[in-house]
């Protein structure tokens, strides 16, 4: 099957439904809100003490390697994709292809795991 | 040219006010069921069975007071929440919603559009769904919303790569097409996919658990360690578009599950049903009994996401990234494999 550019049309059609939905609802409930601003009600929420310092303070690094991890292998798996799709034209080849594919993905997996990139209790 | 774009226009508007009121009536539902689940009545003054508290409660978000904290980045504070209900507002328009209705000769597809790769539209829409956790978190400037969006996205990342893999097998099921309308029909007379991806559908069923942040995955917004997460600074509408887009996000999952897996419109004994009923194939009866039987399936699968989520308790967080990554990558590439030897079975490959 194929898909001309027509046919990604409704699409933006779409888009512009709900992002004017979104923008009018953003802008309404700005507009009839009762506004009783107070500089305690303007401060960030902690637990009812006076909050302290930023939030904007380095994180956990562990986060950041799972970002990496999920580029690395996500990336890996958008490859699958077009041999799912020819997977009955590609036939034997590129089963067997696929499958060295995904024996480097696993010795990279197994790479992971040995490195204790998942352990959370340090 | 003119009678197509006003055609989609208005399937548009449809899409979308059908979504906005399946959440809408999914919180009300899932109070409900959560009363029948703990022997209360739940919801009962608004309206006959409180049928009307959802425009209630939709009406309250519009009329409190909008607070952004004047620490927060602001403009960045107001696109989080946006962005989110607008990436779960667009992932509706590829799902085929019924069979053609054939009316005087000329088709009025069911389905907004029909685009070749269907299935990574919707898993590249809903990946820019993080963003809008991860901007509204962040711009809060509170230590509990980062906490809450730093999970969130790490959690839903995570999933997604299982989730990738377990649709790869389905797409090989399916004979190797990306478009949801092709894989609905390949499914007729009750043949659904779920039983050639029995193990497909338990990851998907898993993955869509955690994509779409609900128990027992909802560490991003457990209140007893994190007040209310990503949102916990978040008042009127703002705290509705992040409640109405999981709402919508949970529609719209149980609408793949039940399309890609149980076959959408298509039922069990469809066709001898039709000539018992003395229905002509491609009638407008059919189609409508088609969206029934796809609503209907919907709806169960809505159920089984508010069932699950007052049955389990919550995971731990190491708990959740172990069954993520150790668990179901490893399970559905396995069942990538067991998918191929499934079809040299079937004799879709030869030697």
């Amino acid at each position: 099957m194929n898909s001309s550019p027509i046919d990604y049309l409704p699409i933006v059609i779409m888009f512009i439904v709900a992002a004017g939905f979104v923008a009018f609802t953003m802008f309404l409930t700005h507009a009839i809100g009762p506004k009783r601003k107070t500089k305690i009600k303007l401060n960030t929420f902690e637990c009812g003490i006076e909050s302290k310092e930023n939030a904007w303070m380095p994180f956990s690094i562990k986060y950041f390697l799972v970002a990496i991890l999920f580029v690395l292998f996500d990336i890996e798996v958008i490859f699958m994709y077009p041999w799912a799709v020819n997977f009955k034209e590609l036939g034997w080849l590129g089963i067997v292809e696929m499958f060295s594919f995904v024996a480097l993905l696993l010795i990279g997996f197994y790479y992971m795991i040995a490195k204790k990139a998942l352990v959370w209790e340090d | 040219m003119l009678t197509f774009v006003i055609y989609k226009s208005i399937l548009c508007v449809v899409v979308f006010g059908v979504s906005l009121g399946v959440a809408a009536y999914s919180t009300w539902w899932e109070r409900k069921f959560a009363a029948f689940l703990q022997d209360r009545k739940g919801p009962s003054r608004a309206g006959p069975f409180g049928i009307l508290q959802p425009l209630a409660d939709g009406g309250k978000m519009f009329f409190k007071e909008e607070i952004i904290p004047n620490v927060s980045n602001k403009f960045l504070f107001v696109l989080g929440p946006s962005l989110f209900l607008l990436t779960a507002l667009m992932t509706g328009v590829v799902i085929p919603w019924g069979k053609d209705l054939i009316i005087g000769g000329k088709a009025y597809p069911l389905q907004v559009t029909d685009i070749n790769i269907g299935i990574i539209y919707v898993l590249g829409v809903t990946s820019v769904g993080v963003y809008g956790i991860m901007i509204g978190g962040w711009a809060s400037n509170n230590k509990y919303s980062l906490l809450g969006a730093i999970r969130a996205s790490s959690q839903m990342i995570s999933y997604e790569i299982a989730m990738g893999l377990s649709i790869i097998a389905l797409v090989i099921t399916a004979g190797g097409t990306l478009s949801f309308r092709e894989i609905l029909e390949k499914q007729d007379a009750g043949i659904s996919n779920v039983m050639y991806q029995p193990l497909g559908f338990l990851i998907f069923l898993i993955c869509a658990f955690a994509e779409t942040n609900r128990a027992p995955f909802d560490l991003s917004e457990c209140e007893t360690e994190l007040i209310g997460g990503y949102n916990t600074e978040y008042s009127a509408f703002k705290l509705g578009a992040f409640m109405f887009a999981e709402y919508i996000n949970m529609f719209i999952s149980s609408a793949i599950m039940a399309g890609l897996y149980f076959g959408g419109y298509n039922f069990p004994f469809a066709h001898e049903l039709y000539s018992a009923m003395g229905l002509q194939e491609g009638s407008v009866a059919i189609s409508l009994i088609g969206f029934l039987v796809y609503f209907f399936k919907i709806c169960l699968f809505i159920s089984v996401f508010m069932w699950i989520r007052w049955t389990l308790p919550r995971f731990r967080y190491d708990q959740l990234m172990n069954l993520g990554w150790k668990v179901l990558i490893p399970l559905s590439l396995f069942n990538l494999v067991l998918t191929v030897v499934v079809e040299f079975f079937r004799g879709t490959i030869v030697f």
